[in-house]
Order: C-alpha cells, then sequence, then structure tokens
C-alpha cells in the first residue's frame, strides 16, 4: 500500500488474550466504519476471538489482559521472543485492571470462596510489563476505539505517538459536562490522562482512572479537596484503586 | 469400519475465551470426549466483597466485553431487589432497549464473523471482505445500528457508563432516539438479506433430547427479570435459581457445570424460543426456517439468534415509539441503603444471567454469587460432543469432518468463556 508515494509496511499482527474480558479486542472488531480499512493496513496472522487463522511469524504483538496464572507467563514469554514489538492492550494489561482487586485478600481465600474445595490454580495478579519488557502501553477499560486507530496509523508510518498531558478534566469541561465533584461524587477526572473523551462523565459516571496518570496531575490537592469534602480514606482508596492504575500517584505522597 | 481417532483442539477458535475439545474414539468406539475450558479464573464473586454496592454493576459489567451491558442490569435488578428500589417506567425502557442494542450487537457478531465462516468454509470473516464484500458490508451495517443503539441508550457498548442504581443516570436525547427508529428501519431490509442467506446455510442434522431453560413470559419475550421456566415443566421465582442451578465442578474444566432435571440443561436464544414462541413478533421467520417448539438441535440455536434480531429489531421500534411520546424528566428513584438480599434475573444473549448479592447496613456486598449462561451450557455442550461424535462416526465420518462437526457444535452454543470463569 502507498500513501503520498511512499511504500507502507504492512506489519503482521498478532492479538492474544490473558486474564480479562475480551473487550479490548472487541473494541477493534466493533469498529465497523473503518474495520475495512484497518484490515488491509496490517496483516492479521493471529486473532483467536474472530480468526482460526493462526501462524507464529509475526511483528507485532497485543496483548490483552493480566497475567494470573504460571502457564500465562510461560506463553507470554514465548510470545516476546516471537515479536519485535510488545504492545500491552488495555488497562488489565498495562496496569492488572480490575482483577488487581483480587490482592486484598489472600490467594488461598479467594480461591476458597469461589471454587471452595475443589481448588483452581492461581497467582497474584500481574500486569505485562511485570513479565516481560513492554514497548508500548495502550491503557483504557476498554480501550478508545478512536485512539487506537491513531496509535496504530503511526505505527505503520514510523512516527511517533503522544498520548495527551492534560487529565480527562479537559475533555470533560469541553463537553460542557456538569462536574461531578460539585455534584457531591468522587471523580478522578482531574488527574487520569484524557484521551477517551471523557465518555464515562459524559453519561454521569465518575472517572475511576482506567487510563493512568495524566502527566500533568496534582493528586495531593484533588486528595485535599475529597477529605474537606468529607469522603473517607477508604472511600477515596475504593475508587483510586478500582483499576490499579494510579498507584503511582497515589502511593507516593502518603 | 472400525476407526481410531484423536481429536485435541487447544485454544478453539472463533469463541471467546480458552476452551478445548477432545476426543478419542477407539476401534469405532468412543472413549472420550470432553469441553474442558482452560480459561484463567478471576474470582469476581471473591472481589465483590466489601465494595459499595453501588461500585457492584461497574466491576461486574467486566466480567464480560460482550454482554457487559447485560451483567450491569443482572447486577442493578439484584441490588434494587435487595434494597427495595422500585425504579421509573422510563428507565426501565430505556435499560431493555439498550439489552436489545446489546442482543444485536453479540448476536450479529456471533453469526457473521463466528459461525458463518465454518459454512462459508473460511477461518475467518477476513477473506470474505474480497470475496463476499456484500455480506460483510450487510454484517457491518447491522453491527453498527447495534453499537450505536448501545452508545445512544447506555453511553457505550463495551463497559456501559449510564445504568445506575435507581434508574439510569443520563436520559438519551430524543434528537438522537428519531435517529435510531430511522436507522433500525432502513436496517430492517438488511436483516431480510441476512435471513434468506442463512436460508441458503446446511445446519447440521443432529438432535439430543435436553432440557432447556429461560425466564417465562407473561406477557412479551422476556428479557429482564420473572419466572423461571424449564421444557421439562420446573417453574421457579428468581429467588429460587439455585434450584435451576445446581452447580458442580469437573477436574478437567476451570468452568463449573450445572443440571436440573436431566444430567445437564440448556440456556440461550433457542431455550428462549422453546419457552416462549409464543410471545416472538418475529414468528414467520422461525416459520420460514422451521424452528418450532420443542427443537432439540442445538446447532439451530444460530438460526434462534437470527429469529430473536428481527423480534428484538421490532420491539426496539415500538419502545422507541414509546419514548419518544414521553417526557423524559423521571428517569431515576431516590433510595435508601439498608441491609438486603436480592437476585437478578437476566435473558442476556448466551441465556439466562443470575446476579445475587448479600448487602449490609452500609451498603457494602457481603456475599456475591454470579451464575452465568456458558456455565449453564458447559455440561450440554460436553454431553452433546459424545453423542454427536458417536452419531458421526456410525455415519462413517472421517476425523476432519468430525472435528471440524464438533467446533462448529460448541460455536453454535457462542460460548462466552471468560464470562463463565468469571
Amino acid at each position: 500500500m502507498e500513501y503520498l508515494g511512499i511504500e507502507l509496511k504492512k506489519p503482521k499482527v498478532s492479538f492474544f488474550d490473558f486474564t480479562c474480558c475480551e473487550g479490548c479486542q472487541l473494541q477493534i472488531a466493533n469498529k465497523e466504519d473503518t474495520l475495512v480499512d484497518f484490515l488491509s493496513l496490517v496483516e492479521v496472522v493471529n486473532f483467536r476471538e474472530i480468526s482460526s487463522e493462526k501462524k507464529d511469524h509475526y511483528e507485532i504483538a497485543f496483548i490483552e489482559g493480566a497475567i494470573s496464572r504460571q502457564d500465562e507467563i510461560e506463553r507470554l514469554e514465548k510470545i516476546r521472543k516471537q515479536a519485535k514489538l510488545v504492545v500491552a492492550l488495555g488497562t488489565c494489561a498495562c496496569y492488572g485492571g480490575v482483577n488487581s482487586l483480587k490482592k486484598r485478600f489472600s490467594v488461598e481465600d479467594v480461591v476458597n470462596e469461589v471454587y471452595g474445595h475443589n481448588p483452581v490454580e492461581t497467582l497474584p495478579v500481574k500486569s505485562v510489563k511485570e513479565v516481560v519488557a513492554v514497548d508500548f502501553e495502550i491503557p483504557g477499560c476498554p480501550i478508545s476505539k478512536a485512539e487506537f486507530e491513531s496509535i496504530i496509523l503511526h505505527l505503520v508510518l514510523g512516527t511517533e505517538f503522544r498520548f495527551k498531558k492534560y487529565p480527562v478534566c479537559v475533555e470533560c469541561k469541553q463537553n460542557l459536562n456538569h462536574c461531578l465533584l460539585d455534584e457531591g461524587k468522587i471523580c478522578l477526572g482531574p488527574i487520569t490522562r484524557a484521551g477517551c473523551n471523557a465518555v464515562c462523565i459524559n453519561g454521569k459516571l465518575p472517572c475511576y482512572g482506567c487510563r493512568g496518570p495524566a502527566e500533568e496531575n496534582n493528586w495531593p490537592s484533588l486528595k485535599q479537596i475529597l477529605t474537606e469534602k468529607g469522603f473517607s480514606p477508604e472511600q477515596i482508596d475504593e475508587k483510586t484503586s478500582f483499576f490499579n492504575s494510579l498507584t503511582e500517584v497515589t502511593k507516593n505522597e502518603s | 469400519m472400525k476407526v481410531d481417532m484423536n481429536i485435541d483442539v487447544h485454544h478453539l477458535t472463533r469463541v471467546e475465551g480458552h476452551g478445548n475439545i477432545h476426543i478419542n474414539v477407539k476401534k469405532g468406539k468412543l472413549v472420550d470426549a470432553r469441553w474442558a475450558v482452560v480459561e484463567t479464573p478471576r474470582f469476581f464473586e471473591a472481589m465483590l466483597r466489601g465494595m459499595s454496592c453501588e461500585m457492584a454493576p461497574i466491576l461486574t459489567a467486566r466480567i464480560c466485553g460482550i454482554c457487559s451491558i447485560g451483567h450491569a442490569l443482572a447486577s442493578l435488578r439484584a441490588i434494587e431487589n435487595a434494597l427495595g428500589i422500585d425504579i421509573p417506567v422510563i428507565a426501565k425502557k430505556i435499560r431493555l432497549l439498550a439489552k436489545h442494542g446489546e442482543t444485536l450487537q453479540s448476536h450479529f457478531l456471533h453469526l457473521f464473523f463466528l459461525a458463518a465462516p465454518d459454512y462459508l468454509n473460511v477461518g475467518s470473516v477476513i477473506p470474505l471482505v474480497q470475496s463476499n464484500r456484500a455480506v460483510v458490508e450487510i454484517a457491518l451495517r447491522l453491527k453498527r445500528l447495534a453499537n450505536d443503539m448501545c452508545d445512544i441508550l447506555a453511553g457505550r457498548t463495551t463497559h456501559p457508563v449510564s445504568l445506575c442504581v435507581g434508574g439510569v443516570s443520563r436520559p438519551p436525547n430524543k434528537e438522537d432516539l428519531h435517529k435510531l427508529r430511522e436507522q433500525i428501519s432502513e436496517r430492517i431490509p438488511d436483516a431480510e438479506r441476512t435471513v434468506e442467506l442463512f436460508k441458503t446455510i446446511q445446519v447440521p442434522d443432529f438432535i439430543r433430547e435436553t432440557e432447556y431453560v429461560s425466564l417465562k413470559g407473561e406477557e412479551n419475550y422476556p428479557w429482564i427479570g420473572g419466572k423461571l421456566v424449564s421444557t421439562d415443566g420446573v417453574l421457579k421465582n428468581e429467588n429460587d435459581y439455585l434450584a435451576m442451578t445446581n452447580e458442580y465442578k469437573e477436574d478437567f474444566s476451570t468452568s463449573k457445570f450445572t443440571r436440573l432435571s436431566r444430567k445437564s440443561v440448556a440456556v440461550g436464544a433457542l431455550a428462549r424460543l422453546n419457552n416462549n414462541y409464543n410471545f416472538l413478533k418475529a414468528k414467520d421467520i422461525a416459520e420460514e426456517f422451521g424452528i418450532k417448539p420443542l427443537n432439540h438441535n442445538p446447532f439451530m440455536n444460530n438460526i434462534a439468534q437470527l429469529v430473536e434480531c428481527v423480534h428484538v429489531m421490532i420491539e426496539s421500534l415500538e419502545l422507541l415509539d414509546e419514548l419518544l411520546d414521553e417526557p423524559m424528566d423521571e428517569i431515576s428513584s431516590e433510595y435508601d441503603i439498608k441491609e438486603g438480599e436480592g437476585v437478578g434475573a437476566v435473558e442476556v444473549p448466551r441465556g439466562i444471567l443470575y446476579h445475587h448479592y448479600l448487602i449490609n447496613k452500609k451498603g457494602l456486598v457481603e456475599k456475591a454469587n454470579c451464575i452465568i449462561p456458558t456455565t449453564q451450557n458447559n455440561a450440554n455442550i460436553h454431553y452433546d460432543l459424545a453423542e454427536l461424535v458417536e452419531q458421526a462416526v456410525n455415519n462413517g465420518k472421517q476425523d476432519t469432518e468430525v472435528k471440524k462437526l464438533c467446533e462448529m457444535l460448541v460455536r453454535a452454543y457462542d460460548p462466552c468463556i471468560s464470562c463463565s470463569v468469571h
């Protein structure tokens, strides 16, 4: 394929899923307007959710999901050896995601609660980068279809993709939403990385930070505001730890 | 001829999640047929403990990327039953329309992307972009309608944002509803073309009698809440769901199995159709395919899904007319946090889904149980495989043909495996 007279690479890409809901892969299958164009931009060689084709040669591996069992670690290490580029796809892959809520309990306790006398194997949840080297991370629960597409275009064109530095709060204001903090809710939009068009707050669901911290954020100040509004540390922690995506800012200051 | 057969399908493709098929035939006799779910468990029920009940629908939506709206709705219904909340009629209609969007999204995804490649002899939908462009375009238009519907009604298809305890948090705007109404009407011919396309496929002729479980319709084809019914004559209240499921664990599978009057039950589109045929608004389509109760061919679940798509499109037009006529001012009910216990049963694309919570006086979840449609289908898939292989071997079918039939059988249930190992 050519663009402005330049021959574009058509990278071989693979999608692999681990501990997750497969909703991020689904965002790609669900991008109806541009799915056909997307399929002409890359060569999809593994996409088990929608395809029976399986090949061992690929350049880019998209990893969806967190890692929570020994066989997943081995599978991931094998993929790392094959792929030139490993991309963590979605909040579970980038941060562990909601799966990390498991860490509030012991492994024995969660296994016993769900499986009783028939235990199954499981490990404490890890993000992809805690197991293998990761070249690029695309956060979001689920990922933003538009952002994913833009990232793929940058990859194919060989140019650098830059995430927005400002927080979700900026996009939310642009959408003229009423501030949920003012409505008495805990909203983490002020410290979370933009790029989702504030989709949750548009529907009046507060932001719980699935995209990780914005480069420009002021957590101590938000925490002070939330405390002044009367929220307890437990109430604040329930929201900041929901996706395990904000630990880098919330754990440093306390 | 006495054949030997060893079929191992590791991580079956074109299904959601990870499952293996294992078949062993020695000298023409079936030794072993297994449906083994090997998905990594996520422990949602354990993680819910100690969480504010308002966060439960947000968390449990993430059990499944495909039916997240259904999970959110079952979760909300369980909480609202526990706290004694009656939600406004408008909110009920908005929720049902959002669910219809999800049903269309999930069924069309399954019919075109996951099931159709088997019948068109390709590995995936991707080569069809070249060879059957018109079909792919119909699929994309129908899927897009479904996604737009979810976006307008629930704010997002995967992991909805405007479904909340007490009702909905943001009303859809009427202009969007008008456009949606037009869009559905415009897509009816595409649905008709899909019906014509599926009439050309040869659905495998296979029968194994089983017990079909679903919600019981009172005045309409049922989707959210109500009595539970089986084709063997079992009738229970929503709160007595455990009597319908009877979960147990098999060593070779991380997903549990269930049973009722027989060794297995089936849930899903075919189960709903078998139990509620009289309420179908697309009976003519069902008749065109010759599908009527009781149908015991699991492959016909694909056709039942298609019939449901047409039904859902018709019902959505009716719901939209009603919504467009009414003011959108009352969309959620006030409520007090208190101690309580509640069950929510919802028909999601793959069958009946149950959420059950115990909530303490602080409004925190003390205990949670979620029983997923695919979990209820696992035993049925497992025993179907044995019967299917025996019949195929007796009819002289070879390895590759048997393997493909086995794969198609599992796909016909549209299993949502990561869901089942929540």
